[in-house]
C-alpha cells in the first residue's frame, strides 16, 4: 500500500516535470529536435536536470542497500543489434510525432483525442512485441539474434 | 514560435529526477515509462499495482499542472491520424526492442553512467533528428 502510494507520488511528481518543461508538447519537442532549423536548446536543460538529480540517488541507492535487478553499469558488450535496431525505431516514432511514451501518457490529461490515439497505438505497438518475438526469435541477423539477448 | 525556456526546464528536469529517486529510492524501481506501461500488458506479471499508480500519476500530473495555473494552451500536435498512428506503434515497438526510452534510457542509464544506455540515447536522439529533418527540411522544403 505504501509502495503504491509512493508510485502514485512519483508518476505524479513526473507528469508536473513533465508539462512544467513542456516536454508535454510535442512541436516544443521537435523544435529541440530540428537542429537545422530554429533549434531550440530547452530541452537539453530537462535532461540535465533529471540526469543530475537522478545521479545523486544512484550515489544515495548505492550507499545503503545493493542495487538488485537494476541498470548494469556495464561494458560495450552488452550492446547488441536489438538495442541499436530497437531505439532507432522508436528514435523514428520520435521525430514522426515529438511525443515520446511519458509526456504521451502524461497527455492524455489534456482530454484530447491526438493523444489517445497515440497511446493506443504505442499499446499496439508494445503488444505487436511478444508475437514478433516468439516468431522471429531464430531468425539471425549478422552473428547476433535480434530478438534473443535478453538482458 | 517556440521560445528558449531553460528554467522551466532545468525545473521540470528536476522534478522528473526527483520522481525517479523516489521510485529507485523507496522500492529499487527504474521509472522508466515504457517498460513500467509494457508491464500493465504482461499477464504472468504479478505485482501490477504500482504500475496502474505510477501511469496514473503521469495523467494526474497534468491535471494538476493545469489546476495549479500552469499554461497548456500553446501545446501543439501538428501530426495527422495517420501519422500518429504510425508513430505511436513505432515508439511502442521500438522501446520494447531496445529495451527502454528517454526515460529509461536516457534518465535512469544515463546517470548510472551505463553504456548501453548512452548507446542507444545517442541513437534514438540522432535517428529522431534525421526524421525530423527530412520531414521538414527535405520534403517539407
Amino acid at each position: 500500500m505504501k509502495q503504491n502510494l509512493l508510485a502514485l507520488l512519483s508518476g505524479t511528481l513526473f507528469g508536473i516535470g513533465l508539462a512544467l518543461s513542456q516536454m508535454l508538447d510535442p512541436a516544443k519537442v521537435l523544435a529541440f529536435l530540428d537542429f537545422a532549423g530554429a533549434w531550440d536548446p530547452s530541452l537539453a536543460f530537462v535532461m540535465a536536470g533529471a540526469v543530475g538529480v537522478t545521479a545523486v540517488a544512484w550515489w544515495w541507492q548505492d550507499r545503503g542497500r545493493p542495487a538488485h535487478a537494476l541498470i548494469r553499469r556495464g561494458g560495450w558488450s552488452g550492446i547488441d543489434t536489438r538495442l541499436i535496431a530497437g531505439s532507432a525505431v522508436f528514435g523514428i516514432g520520435w521525430g514522426l510525432v515529438g511525443f515520446c511514451p511519458g509526456p504521451a501518457i502524461s497527455a492524455l490529461g489534456l482530454w484530447s483525442f491526438k493523444p489517445l490515439l497515440f497511446v493506443a497505438a504505442m499499446i499496439l505497438g508494445m503488444a505487436l512485441y511478444a508475437p514478433a518475438r516468439a516468431t522471429w526469435s531464430t531468425l539471425q541477423f549478422g552473428n547476433a539474434r535480434l530478438f534473443d539477448s535478453e538482458t | 514560435m517556440i521560445e528558449f525556456t531553460p528554467w522551466s526546464a532545468l525545473a521540470g528536469g528536476s522534478l522528473i529526477g526527483i520522481a525517479t529517486a523516489i521510485l529507485l529510492l523507496s522500492q529499487q524501481r527504474i521509472a522508466g515509462v515504457s517498460g513500467i506501461a509494457a508491464g500493465l500488458l504482461e499477464p504472468t506479471e504479478r505485482k501490477q499495482g504500482w504500475r496502474w499508480m505510477f501511469v496514473a500519476g503521469l495523467v494526474l500530473g497534468t491535471v494538476l499542472f493545469q489546476l495549479l495555473g500552469g499554461d497548456t494552451s500553446q501545446i501543439r500536435i501538428d501530426a495527422d491520424s495517420t501519422v500518429l498512428v504510425i508513430g505511436g506503434v513505432l515508439v511502442g515497438f521500438g522501446t520494447r526492442l531496445g529495451g527502454g526510452c528517454t526515460s529509461g534510457h536516457g534518465v535512469c542509464g544515463i546517470s548510472r553512467g551505463s553504456a548501453r544506455s548512452i548507446v542507444a540515447t545517442i541513437i534514438f536522439m540522432v535517428t529522431a533528428a534525421i526524421v525530423v529533418y527530412l520531414s521538414r527540411h527535405v520534403a517539407g522544403a
